[in-house]
């Protein structure tokens, strides 16, 4: 079981009740569409993601992203038992969408310099150890179920 | 994944904008490196303070973004500009290159947070492919 320091908890809870879903969804995916391009392999009913203006102007992109942030709720709501509360969602992933789990680390890096730029100088070093490790264990537990 | 010429262009240009913060950026990304990724604290045993933004985190960091900057100028040929600072970490700092990236990520990190509106997705792109690219020159001499 993943051990949470007061700080940590605190500093999640608050990161995401200011969160602009929205904006920091869709850039987060946009971003990573972008710079690791192959990441578009799942995307192919989206349409035009030709380059950078197209993908971050994608409507299809921009709703994309605001869910896949939303996913993150379930383990705001459960962090001590992150690992459970991802079991559905991890064999979702591994079963029917068939995503590499590594574009869960890549995607997680966009999202940590999405929220890093939005909070400017807030983002300190300890929040950005905590953000990155709330990060590291929703993708472990999204990983769980795959075989 | 090699840096082709708007790569190249768009680093150079963004450059420009980063280089009068230089000795900020590589301080600050030195420290979030310690603290997020404590395992990296082992190469520097023989530093007073570790903590983010002492003094020889700060000293440490101009130095490494020079070599990020003598870099920039030799981007045309990464490889053979970079021999001697391989030379440096394969022999001497023994440095393990999974670091590299680690380092990267943090320095990308800081750019995000002192230009939201610079580093856009193409900038990003082309930063991460260099810092890469930077990286795999640094590695050269390893072995």
């Amino acid at each position: 079981m993943v051990e949470w320091t007061d700080f940590e908890r605190a500093t999640i809870q608050d990161i995401f009740s200011k969160m602009d879903y929205e904006s920091v969804g869709h850039n987060a995916l946009a971003r990573c569409l972008v710079v690791y391009p192959w990441t578009q392999r799942y995307f192919g009913k989206f349409g035009n993601l030709y380059n950078a203006a197209a993908i971050m102007g994608n409507p299809l992109v921009a709703a994309h992203g605001t869910t896949v942030l939303h996913g993150l709720d379930k383990a705001l709501k459960n962090m001590d038992n992150i690992k459970a509360a991802y079991a559905e969602l991890s064999v979702l992933h591994s079963e029917k969408l068939h995503v590499d789990p590594d574009n869960f680390r890549l995607l997680g890096d966009c999202l940590t310099i999405v929220v890093a730029a939005k909070l400017g100088s807030g983002f300190t070093a300890d929040v950005q150890a905590a953000f990155q490790k709330f990060l590291a264990v929703v993708i472990s537990a999204l990983t769980k179920q795959y075989h | 994944m090699s840096l082709t010429s708007k790569d190249k262009n768009t680093i150079k240009g963004f450059w420009a904008t980063v280089a009068p913060k230089a000795e900020d950026i590589g301080t600050d990304a030195l420290s979030r490196m310690l603290v997020v990724y404590p395992q990296t604290k082992t190469y520097f045993s023989h530093w007073k303070d570790l903590s983010p933004g002492s003094a020889p985190v700060r000293k440490h960091g101009k130095t490494v973004m020079s070599g990020v900057a003598e870099a920039v100028s030799k981007i045309d040929d990464l490889t053979n500009g970079l021999l001697t600072l391989s030379e440096l970490h394969a022999f001497q700092l023994r440095v393990d290159p999974a670091n590299f990236k680690i380092l990267s990520h943090n320095l990308l990190v800081v750019l995000a947070i002192q230009f939201p509106d610079d580093f856009t997705p193409e900038v990003h792109v082309a930063m991460d492919k260099f810092l890469s690219a930077l990286a795999l020159a640094l590695s050269e001499k390893y072995r």
